[in-house]
């Protein structure tokens, strides 16, 4: 190997430990982190929407040929939502747009995220997972409203 | 070499029959299109609905096409290189298996009775005989590697002080990685799925399914992508009319790909619940080592093209880009590399965000991961199919490529084409669109009240990117069938464009000896793999779940429903 070869190996190193950096510094300091390990039971299987507190909510959603249930989940505007995800059937996604929540529904798993809404307005919530032919019909809603309920 | 005739029948068969399934494939992709786009507002056209054409559209393109590619360039890389030809059993064996398998699955994707996608993910269920096709198909491309393995033996023994030549190391470590990659998907193929989906079992697990199949799934996007390396490296530069740029670089890459393929497959599964956070950062590191042989890649081939440009008399710095055979129809492999390359740029660097950890929860299942591997696979790995099969059903068949100058000018349409469907799929993913949706009949159905607005301007660019990518893929069609169904003028040959190396390098042992690498990649496969396994067992349960894509209706048993009177079961071999 001639200089020129070892160079480019240690520049695309370096741009990758760069890139790792960044990654690790969105985890540890700005908690931007992929879904959690829970051990699923089949408790997990409930459609509920749960005021944990004045702004900390569970909601527990499970997806099915071919919709979301709870189909409409509203919380004020403020609320941080612990989701718990799974499926009743096969495979679907959950896909809150401009939240960055990104699931995968797995039949016998549950995934669980947290979510602030600080602003309020509709966010859509998408089956981004094929699941058969009514995969496209498949979304649901987040509502925050604007005052405490 | 005396050449056998059944040898060289097989090749051109292994050419010809994907090439013809290839049609239906690139079909299928340009209507996807089209529905996405909101021009069908359908969930079917012409007796293919949106869903059973998108299997077809993955299956052939990524499964059947790639695999016989992959097996049909080895033969006649092992040909040209060893100067022999492999054992009757293993290269007939291996034809007759794979077109069968291809065949039957084809069959099954027609009729609608296999309409899960490529990726197959129960609990919904294709018929068995999918799950066996798939599997045979897997097994024929293995044989065919067994035969090569006997015929480098005894090379070997003729030949004890010669250098393994790149092009046949390169299909080796292929080859290798493949063979250890598809024993977890024929476990998941044939013990797991095809009993489920024959009825003869009841219970599956599903995140085991999934972690099975993506530990194949990723190093498949490898199986498809090396013989395009190889291409590059031992191709290329003769057709560009440079040398490679250095020998030992090329050794290294292949090498550090057989060790760090397998194990970052958890890479597609950073949104599922089964899988710790602690795996999937170990697996992006991981991941990101293995971009560092496509950086080295990217470096080595570019170099061999400055070589190149500088030897047709390029002087200035970045001279010798003009001096290359841009629309040559002399040198017309050339286009179908570069333009590959090119593609692979942007293809390799989404591939950085997608691998990217929590970066990957803004793209997961969005429009931007088809945008991004159309630019790897559509991109690269289909030029170098399209080129090199229309190249080697030519020399082999002996005949001379009709419309040449077509021929030439294919891969810059078809780039031109990729580039805006990738740019379409990778805007709209960014602001969620979804991958594999009929968007048609709700996001972009003005009529609908799910209607986007967003995603009508990304699905237009899309549409108009799949449109010229059909339209390169029909002139390309023309050409392919135009010369294999001409008459024969020339005498045959198993050749390929030979590269010379630019520096006489010192011989380095590592590089010559695969047996460490296995080694170390066995080792970072159980240590990415174990944990995975024990996470499985930890967070999943196994559920009685069967359905067809169709309905909602669980066929093994009646789910825990309010509603009771709505659901009856429709087969009762378990009683629940």
């Amino acid at each position: 190997m001639n200089k020129y070869e070892i160079r480019v190996i240690v520049l695309s190193s370096t741009i990758l430990g760069v890139f790792f950096f960044a990654l690790l510094f969105n985890v540890f300091s700005r908690k931007i982190d992929v879904p959690t390990c829970i051990p699923y039971n089949a408790s997990f299987q409930k459609s509920e929407v749960r005021k944990v507190d004045e702004d900390y909510y569970e909601v527990y959603v499970t997806a099915r040929m071919w919709n979301f249930d709870p189909g409409e989940i509203i919380v004020p505007r403020g609320s941080t939502v612990d989701f718990y995800l799974t499926s009743a059937d096969v495979v679907h996604g959950f896909n809150i747009e401009r939240k960055g929540v990104n699931l995968m529904a797995v039949p016998g798993a549950v995934n669980k995220t947290t979510v602030k809404f600080d602003e309020y307005g509709e966010y859509r919530i998408v089956c981004h997972e094929y699941c058969g032919v009514g995969h496209q019909n498949m979304m649901g809603r987040v509502l925050v409203t604007n005052s405490a309920l | 070499m005396k050449n056998n005739k059944t040898f060289k029948y097989t090749i051109l068969v292994g050419l010809f029959v994907p090439m013809a399934l290839f049609i239906l494939g690139a079909y299928n992709g340009v209507m996807q299109t089209l529905y996405r786009a909101g021009v069908l507002h359908e969930d079917s056209f012409a007796g293919i609905n949106y869903y059973q054409g998108l299997t077809m559209h993955g299956v052939i393109n990524a499964i059947i096409l790639t695999t016989f590619f992959a097996v049909i360039f080895g033969h006649v890389t092992m040909g040209h290189y060893l100067k022999k030809q492999p054992p009757k059993w293993s290269y007939l064996g291996s034809i007759i298996l794979m077109v069968f398998g291809s065949l039957l699955d084809v069959v099954l994707m027609v009729m609608g009775r296999a309409q899960a996608l490529y990726t197959f993910y129960a609990p919904l269920k294709n018929s068995p005989f999918f799950y066996l096709g798939t599997s045979l198909l897997i097994v024929g491309s293995w044989v065919a590697f067994f035969g090569w393995i006997v015929m480098y033996r005894e090379w070997r023994r003729e030949n004890p002080d010669k250098k393994m030549p790149i092009a046949v190391l390169g299909t080796f470590v292929n080859f290798t990685m493949w063979f250890v990659a598809s024993l977890p998907v024929a476990y998941e193929s044939l013990v797991i799925l095809l009993p489920w989906s024959a009825g003869w079992t009841s219970d599956i697990n599903v995140p085991l399914t999934r972690m099975l199949f993506w530990m194949f799934g990723h190093p498949l996007v490898y199986f498809w992508l090396l013989p395009a390396y190889i291409a590059f490296y031992t191709v290329l530069p003769k057709v560009a009319g440079g040398k490679l740029y250095s020998g030992n670089a090329a050794r290294l890459a292949f090498l550090l790909f057989l060790i760090l393929s397998t194990p970052v497959g958890v890479h597609h599964q950073f949104s599922e619940p089964v899988l710790g956070q602690d795996t999937k950062l170990w697996v992006t590191v991981l991941t990101f080592g293995v971009s560092i042989p496509s950086f080295m890649t990217a470096f080595t081939v570019g170099a061999s093209l400055e070589y190149a440009g500088r030897k047709n008399g390029a002087k200035s710095l970045l001279g010798w880009m003009a001096r290359l055979p841009w629309f040559l129809s002399k040198n017309y492999l050339f286009g179908y590399f570069i333009c590959g390359l090119l593609l692979f740029i942007f293809g390799g660097l989404s591939g950085i965000v997608n691998a990217s950890y929590s970066l990957n929860q803004m793209v997961h299942n969005t429009g931007w991961v088809p945008g991004h591997f159309h630019m790897t696979v559509a991109g690269p790995v289909l030029l170098v199919i399209l080129g090199m099969s229309i190249y080697m059903y030519s020399k082999v068949a002996g005949k001379p490529i009709k419309m040449l100058s077509v021929v030439t000018i294919v891969p810059y349409i078809w780039m031109v084409g990729v580039a805006l469907l990738s740019h379409g799929l990778m805007a709209g993913g960014l602001m969620g669109e979804p991958r594999r949706t009929n968007l048609g009949l709700s996001y972009t159905d003005p009529s609908s009240e799910m209607f986007n607005t967003h995603w009508v301007p990304t699905t237009t660019v899309t549409m108009v990117g799949g449109i010229l990518m059909g339209v390169a893929a029909l002139l390309y069609f023309i050409a392919f069938f135009g010369t294999a169904l001409s008459k024969q003028t020339e005498p045959s040959e198993i050749v390929l464009p030979e590269a010379e190396e630019l520096h006489e390098e010192k011989r380095i042992g590592i590089l010559h000896n695969m047996k460490p690498w296995i080694a170390v990649s066995v080792l970072l496969t159980l240590i990415t793999y174990v944990p995975s396994l024990i996470n499985v067992f930890t967070y999943s349960t196994p559920v009685e779940n069967k359905f067809e894509a169709t309905s909602p209706v669980n066929e093994i048993k009646n789910l825990p429903d309010k509603d009771e009177t709505t659901i009856m079961p429709l087969e009762n071999e378990k009683d629940n």
